[in-house]
């Protein structure tokens, strides 16, 4: 489970992240959505401590970001926005990388990964340098890396950024997977389709702050509109920065 | 330990992989040096072994005018050659080194028991014709001086009196030492290898990193910075140890085929030297290692690391330089300075002094202490934010 308190981040005059606050809880798919430079990216790297917060608090799974950083990455597995490879590595070696990173035997690296690479159907590409990969390819091994440490929370910035339909298919697929696992599931995106198709929960956000939080069915019965896209464009106030 | 040896192994192996960038850091970085060196040394050797060994090949105009002068300095080496129309010309083109001219009044002036002339042109600038300018100026100096003591003694008279004060040259250089002037360039060349060999790699890892965005999921892992960074720099620092060694080697190489002893010289490059040489340049592998890094760190992009580096790069030859142009006496001091100690160290050694346990210890403790500083300040940058985010 994540939860978010109050969390505030500025760069200088740019209010990125301005008193946000939500729960991601486990066996559910949340969805952050919200245009383009709206704080999603920021508000999730606070997540993952990569950014510290200048005021609020972060817990994953009971435990404050602040305090032990290092015990938060641990319960996480993370799918950033920057998603790159080492490309003189073959996939597999990108995800034993990681693996060993998060400090797990040898025999285990070796079961978990051989389990990620037939659920994402990468068999094919496992022992290739990832120089040269797709993008789709590229994001089946980022996740693959991502969640090689078995983590009870996983977080996706825009997982679906620059794939092609059959490709976004199999990853929603996959992240309806993790969720029957019972895992957290935690992702961000400006798509309003995908996030309608996926999530129990979306928390729109607009100019840093939270200006929905709430089920689908929910979201449609508050603004009265039958069609999701048109109750996005009512709660934000416009329909910049996001896309059908 | 565990996650330094886990990312020092991945960086070392993921390196190994890329042959461009191998092939300038364990290649050209390390073996430049001994290249311009042996390049260097060759055509000093050759160009003197010629100039000595071969007789001297001289225009000279009005030979006839003084036959018993000719034939002293034929004995000597010289071989007249025809005389040329317009010497000046011939000699500020190269033509010759240097032309002889003597006069027709020569031979007059030389029964009368006159100071008879002899005329030397030649361009004093162009600094090859040196040893030819110098070798006939002594041949008719010697010859001078022989047919004076003749003179004198045809009139009743010791020769000696024309020598009131002889001087005997007592010169208290080594083969060695002269040596040593003459490569004080070649502790930079060390201090270039362990740059070169570490350059790209620390580029690699840090901006490099950044750019293709590996570095923000590298650091969503549960391990510290100071941790990853550790590992990466002993990557660096064993890419740059091994380039030194190279360079060593390849030095090692070059005493041995170089006849430094035709110029009276002894180049001493063995083990013993590459030995002390890796010992006292091991602080400056890590000291440079993280200086690379923090600079990396800094850089928004690859190109830019690239850049800032190359400046960089040029800082460590000023104590070749200066050392080389101003008089400074060694002094125990100079020892504590990272680069200086390296430098006067290293020239202490090729000029065939010893290196004291003493001064190897400063030199090693003061460059580490200096090392850990760096190291420090480059974790410090690591932790920022900014650091990661390529975006």
């Amino acid at each position: 489970m994540i939860e978010v308190r109050d969390l505030y981040k500025h760069f200088g005059d740019v209010k990125a992240v301005d008193g946000v606050s939500f729960v991601a809880r486990d066996g559910e798919i949340t969805g952050l959505l919200g245009p383009n430079g709206a704080g999603k990216t920021t508000t999730l790297r606070m997540l993952y401590t990569l950014m510290n917060p200048d005021r609020g608090q972060v817990l994953v799974d009971g435990i404050d970001a602040a305090r032990d950083a290092q015990a938060v990455r641990r319960q996480l597995g993370v799918l950033p926005d920057a998603r790159g490879l080492y490309k003189r590595l073959t996939a597999r070696e990108n995800i034993e990388y990681f693996a060993r990173l998060q400090g797990m035997e040898h025999a285990l690296i070796q079961a978990r990964r051989e389990q990620l690479i037939k659920a994402l159907e990468m068999e094919d590409i496992a022992d290739r340098r990832t120089e040269g990969f797709s993008q789709g390819q590229r994001v089946k091994t980022a996740i693959a890396r991502a969640l090689v440490h078995d983590p009870k929370n996983v977080i996706l910035d825009e997982p679906t950024n620059g794939l092609d339909v059959m490709a976004t298919r199999s990853l929603r697929q996959f992240m309806r997977r993790l969720k029957g696992e019972g895992r957290c599931v935690l992702f961000s995106s400006h798509i309003m389709q995908e996030v309608a198709a996926l999530c129990d929960r979306i928390v729109v956000i607009a100019h840093g702050r939270v200006v929905a939080d709430e089920t689908p069915d929910a979201l449609r019965a508050q603004t009265g509109q039958l069609n999701l896209e048109d109750a996005f464009v009512k709660i934000i106030g416009s329909d910049e920065g996001l896309a059908a | 330990m565990n996650t330094m040896l886990i990312v020092f192994l991945k960086e070392v192996r993921e390196n190994l992989r890329d042959r461009r960038t191998l092939g300038s850091a364990l290649l050209f970085g390390p073996l430049i040096g001994p290249f311009i060196f042996a390049l260097m040394m060759n055509t000093v050797i050759t160009r003197e072994l010629n100039k000595a060994d071969q007789p001297l090949r001289i225009p000279v105009i009005g030979a006839q005018y003084a036959p018993n002068l000719i034939d002293a300095l034929k004995q000597e080496g010289l071989i007249p050659r025809p005389p040329v129309a317009n010497p000046e010309a011939a000699v500020r083109d190269q033509d010759a080194d240097v032309v002889l001219r003597i006069p027709s009044d020569f031979d007059k002036s030389w029964r009368k028991g006159e100071a008879s002339q002899v005329e030397m042109i030649y361009d004093s600038s162009q600094r090859e014709t040196g040893g030819s300018i110098d070798r006939l100026r002594h041949m008719l100096e010697t010859y001078s001086r022989r047919q004076g003591a003749m003179r004198l003694v045809a009139r009743g008279l010791s020769p000696t009196m024309m020598a009131p004060v002889s001087v005997d040259d007592r010169d208290q250089s080594t083969p060695q030492s002269r040596a040593g002037q003459l490569f004080s360039i070649l502790p930079y060349f060390f201090v270039l290898a362990v740059f070169m060999g570490g350059m790209y790699l620390a580029i690699d890892l840090t901006a490099g990193e950044r750019e293709r965005q590996s570095l923000e999921p590298l650091f969503a892992n549960p391990v510290p910075r100071w941790k990853v960074l550790l590992g990466k720099l002993g990557a660096i620092c064993v890419f740059s140890l091994a380039s030194l060694t190279i360079s060593v080697v390849g030095f090692g190489v070059c005493g041995r085929i170089i006849p430094a002893e035709k110029l009276g010289m002894t180049l001493n490059l063995g083990p013993a030297f590459a030995l002390q040489v890796v010992l006292i340049m091991l602080p400056l592998v890590i000291l440079l290692a993280s200086l690379q890094t923090l600079v990396a760190a800094f850089a928004k992009s690859y190109r830019e690391a690239q850049t800032y580096l190359s400046l960089l790069m040029m800082v460590p030859a000023l104590p070749s330089v200066l050392l080389s142009v101003l008089p400074i006496k060694v002094a125990p001091w100079m020892f504590t300075v990272p680069l200086l100690g390296q430098q006067v160290g290293i020239t202490q050694l090729l000029r065939g002094g010893e290196l004291t346990s003493m001064q190897i210890s400063t030199c090693v403790t003061c460059g580490l202490v200096v090392a850990v500083l760096a190291t420090l300040v480059t974790a410090a940058v690591y932790r920022s934010e900014r650091l990661a985010i390529s975006a």
